[in-house]
């Protein structure tokens, strides 16, 4: 169940603060959108959230992002997404949405043994 | 007195490298002075291309400087401090030649030593010399002095990026708001009349030609402007008409900025010479 939230806690995403200047937390008119941007280390990996920053628009959101999250040969490839475009889960809902998932070890697959070789699992 | 092929060589590849140290100083007075953060780090890191392309060709040419003959190096450059270490038998290294050398033995070409002003003053600035050096390194990559030619092929990568930076921001204010227009315009204007100089073949880059380390300069004008139109057209800008030219950095005459930016930057070790951090 995703809803959109304010951002109150860190981590979390809102649809407020972005562009339309509303924000309560402190005021962001004129300011350019939020952009999450996500990094792929190397062919083959996912690519993984590296962060966020501020731009005009796609392009300049990817170019910022090589700019800012590049620079020490983190990656070969960057997706970018504007962050009020993200829904995330509510934090208050966090005892219901994953603690029943504790007490099911079963589902987990730990009784494998990996070879040394295989990394990124 | 025409140069030896060795101190052409050596004065050549100073060209280059003065280009990439003054232009590299200029866009690293917007440290910690950008719009904003994103665009700060952006120009940092391009600063630092700069800086790093002109290491490298520093210290190609300090090796050279110290297999001249000892009278050619007691009279090519008259700097005290350079001076004091070429008489103490002292090989000079790529600080020497960046921090103790005297404005009139700069061969910068005076584009790059013009002030920042503002945010549209500098990406003219720099868009007018990344399409010039995207070309020259190019070319520069067939260079006989393989030395050059190396260093031409990994700063290739980071210029076509720096173009790509800046023809961007060239067409983000060209077609953005009425006063982002005027003035990147006003920019565009003024710094135009710096851009001849830099396809102007002085003596040593006839005689680097000749000798077959040099780029044909004169030729990769074309290209240049063809690149420049393409931009300003989408960038809605107009080509400025004036076709007076300023010149002389490359012959080590310079304009009034050059000797506050090297009063800032080699200030310490001037003061403390053979200072370290």
């Amino acid at each position: 169940m995703n809803q959109l939230i304010n951002k109150n806690l860190y981590g979390d995403y809102g649809d407020k603060e972005q562009a339309s200047g509303t924000s309560g937390m402190h005021n962001t008119a004129g300011e350019w959108p939020l952009w999450e941007v996500f990094i792929r280390s190397k062919a083959g990996l996912d690519h993984k959230h590296a962060g966020s920053l501020h731009a005009a628009d796609a392009q300049m959101a990817i170019e910022n992002a090589r700019d800012v999250y590049t620079r020490r040969m983190e990656g070969v490839s960057i997706w970018v997404v504007e962050s009020k475009y993200i829904h995330a889960s509510d934090p208050f809902e966090a005892a219901s949405m994953y603690e029943p998932a504790n007490d099911k070890v079963y589902r987990h697959p730990t009784f494998y043994d990996l070879p040394d070789e295989l990394k990124h699992m | 007195m025409p140069n030896s092929k060795q101190m052409n060589q050596l004065l050549y590849t100073l060209q280059i490298a003065d280009n990439a140290l003054i232009l590299g100083h200029r866009i690293s007075e917007w440290c910690g002075h950008g719009p904003i953060l994103e665009q700060d780090i952006a120009l940092t890191n391009t600063a630092l291309d700069h800086l790093g392309q002109a290491r490298s060709l520093y210290q190609h040419a300090a090796d050279m400087f110290n297999a001249l003959s000892s009278d050619n190096k007691k009279t090519l450059f008259t700097s005290t401090a350079l001076q004091n270490k070429i008489n103490k038998g002292e090989a000079l290294d790529e600080d020497d030649l960046a921090y103790l050398r005297d404005g009139w033995d700069f061969r910068n070409v005076l584009l790059t030593e013009q002030p920042n002003k503002d945010w549209g003053y500098t990406v003219a600035r720099s868009f007018l010399y990344d399409a010039f050096s995207f070309y020259f390194y190019a070319a520069l990559q067939k260079s006989k002095d393989t030395v050059l030619a190396a260093v031409a092929e990994k700063s290739l990568k980071e210029v076509t990026y720096h173009l790509r930076w800046s023809s961007e921001w060239m067409i983000r204010l060209g077609d953005g708001t009425e006063e982002s227009k005027t003035r990147v315009q006003e920019a565009l204007d003024s710094y135009w009349a710096y851009t001849g100089e830099m396809f102007e073949m002085t003596a040593v880059d006839k005689a680097a030609l000749a000798d077959g380390i040099g780029v044909d300069i004169a030729a990769i004008k074309t290209l240049w402007q063809e690149r420049v139109n393409m931009v300003l057209e989408e960038a809605t800008l107009i080509l400025p008409a004036n076709t007076w030219m300023h010149s002389g950095g490359k012959e080590c005459r310079h304009s009034e900025h050059l000797g506050y930016i090297l009063a800032e930057m080699q200030f310490m070790q001037r003061a403390y010479p053979d200072m370290e951090w």
